[in-house]
């Protein structure tokens, strides 16, 4: 008769315990970082194919982003005559929401889920276990660097997406369309803020390269170890990446605007 | 030498089980130190299960597991990571780092652990190749070796730190029989000259009798067996003669638990 609430009982425990496993993973990967001290070699190795990989699909996608704002912001800015504030309507989405949230975006479909199938098939092959037996911890030598390499690539990534977008934008809107060069960086210059604007932007990205990067990361450490099971975790690391950061980005910008 | 009351590692009372599914219900096993010891049993009894109970990275729900004198389960995890170091072990599948080559492979451990100079790990890594036969092989990367080269390459690496004691889990499985000959010698020889302590798991009854000082059988979570090579042979309890000599009939069933097959067949 209280089936249904054994139930409940049951899954939120699972769901806590869950909860509190991951947790103190992410607190062991962090303290992980303290032995890449010494060993900078295997975070640059990861930043070149978390990062550096991500690299071209981020700089197109930022210039096709840029250009549609370009373009839309050019049309609606026209019926009131503010077309000359093209620039602060480009490098403001671009800053505040489009550069991270869609680089963040990107990121999981290109980094994250790769990240997540490596690590997925080193476990499937015993290569995680293999290194237990080594002595070297899988923590400090697999996840830790992976983890800390996604976290500095990812604002990295933004600044360029954003940087590549404005550019986008001055290519449709002072080339294509007319609007006055200097009155475009001069307005942009004007009006968009560092405190609140940039550095938002960057608050965002650093918080949107944890959540992704350990996503993908612990996917793959906790995935079943068979074919099955790393294309599922494949999945749920996407799936999982995209809703998170979109969440996570009304929640962070509810509390900027604030 | 030690003598035979020097026991490198003592299971007590070990019970483990994944799920609902009991793989060890009380089982005592000694392995001698500087001693060849076999574990043997069907496939699907626990005994990759039991090499990873003693490589600290199971734990299992009752007994202990003593080694040099410390129950590994209760260990604290820097304290494993330190007695890991003191034991090599070589996996079914042999688990070689897929992003490196082999000679990578087998510097890794040496790489991770000390602070020799790089010319100093060549040499040792050339030496440990050398010893399986891969010298030639240092290049290729793991997806480019064949199965049995692969175990090869992962012996090499589980004996690069020169452990105390090495697992090997099937290491036989898959060798044609000049390597099979070659790591016979290797694993006899390793354990004579460096006085290693050697614990194998192996369906290779005759090789394995043929190195081994002490035999265990297990089977159905328990030890049904154990004594010398000579003692196994000439044992009559039906669970060891059943193994040992391949009979399909016998205590130790062939099929995984179900339900009789003509109900199975019958049923709709
Ligand atoms: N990760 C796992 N999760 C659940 N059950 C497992 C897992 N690994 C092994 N088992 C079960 O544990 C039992 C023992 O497995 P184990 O791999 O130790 O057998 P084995 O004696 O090494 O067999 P083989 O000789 O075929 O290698 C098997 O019945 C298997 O179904
Ligand atoms: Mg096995």
């Amino acid at each position: 008769m209280f089936d249904w609430f054994a139930k409940i009982g049951r899954s939120s425990i699972d769901f806590f315990a869950r909860f509190g496993r991951e947790m103190i993973l992410f607190i062991q990967t962090v303290i992980g970082f303290a032995s890449l001290i010494p060993r900078p070699g295997l975070i640059i190795a990861q930043m070149y194919s978390v990062g550096v990989r991500s690299m071209l699909i981020i700089l197109v996608s930022g210039f096709f982003v840029g250009m549609v704002l370009g373009l839309q912001g050019y049309n609606t800015l026209v019926d009131f005559g503010a077309e000359e504030s093209l620039g602060v309507v480009v490098a403001l989405s671009l800053v505040r929401e489009l550069g991270p949230v869609v680089t963040a975006l990107l990121y999981a479909g290109r980094a994250g889920s790769a990240l997540m199938a490596e690590i997925g098939l080193m476990k499937a092959t015993e290569q995680l276990s293999g290194l237990e037996m080594m002595a070297v911890n899988p923590v400090n030598r697999i996840l830790a660097p992976r983890l800390l390499a996604g976290i500095i690539s990812m604002p990295l990534l933004v600044a360029m997406f954003s940087a590549v977008g404005v550019f986008g934008g001055y290519l449709v809107g002072v080339d294509m369309l007319g609007v006055d060069s200097g009155a475009y960086w001069s307005q942009m210059q004007a009006k968009v803020d560092y405190n609140d604007d940039i550095v938002n932007g960057v608050i965002k990205s650093f918080a949107f390269g944890i959540v992704t990067t350990w996503i993908a990361v612990y996917e793959g450490y906790s995935c079943i170890p068979t074919s099955e099971g790393v294309s599922r975790a494949t999945t749920r690391t996407v799936v999982y990446s995209a809703l998170t950061v979109l969440g996570l980005d009304f929640l962070l910008t509810a509390l900027m605007l604030d | 030498m030690p003598d035979n009351e020097d026991n490198l590692v003592k299971i007590r009372g070990l019970h483990f089980a994944r799920g609902s599914s009991k793989i060890f219900t009380g089982v005592d096993i000694d392995i001698p130190g500087g001693k060849i010891t076999a574990i043997m049993g069907p496939s699907g009894t626990g005994k990759t299960t039991l090499l990873k109970l003693i490589g600290g990275q199971i734990k299992p729900q009752q007994g202990t597991i003593h080694f040099h004198g410390e129950n590994i389960p209760s260990m604290r995890t820097r304290k494993l990571y330190e007695v890991r170091k003191k034991m090599g072990m070589l996996f079914q599948s042999g688990a070689l780092l897929t992003d490196m080559s082999v000679y990578d492979n087998i510097a890794f451990p040496l790489r991770e652990h000390t602070q020799l100079p790089e010319v100093m790990i060549r040499d040792l890594v050339i030496m440990k190749l050398q010893a399986v036969g891969l010298r030639g092989a240092r290049h290729l990367m793991p997806s480019e070796l064949s199965g049995g080269m692969a175990r090869r390459a992962a012996l090499a690496r589980a004996i690069a730190l020169d452990p105390e004691m090495i697992l090997y889990d099937e290491p036989f499985t898959g060798q044609d029989p000049i390597s099979m000959g070659v790591l016979v010698q290797l694993i006899r020889s390793m354990n004579k000259a460096l006085g290693l302590t050697s614990v194998i798991v192996s369906h290779d009854i005759e090789e394995t009798m043929a190195i081994a000082d002490k035999v265990y059988i297990i089977s159905q979570g328990k030890v049904v067996g154990h004594g010398s090579p000579d003692e196994i042979d000439k044992s009559d309890s039906p669970w060891i003669n059943q193994f040992v000599h391949g009979e399909a009939d016998g205590p130790v069933p062939f099929h995984y638990q179900a339900v009789p097959y003509k109900e199975d067949l019958l049923a709709q």
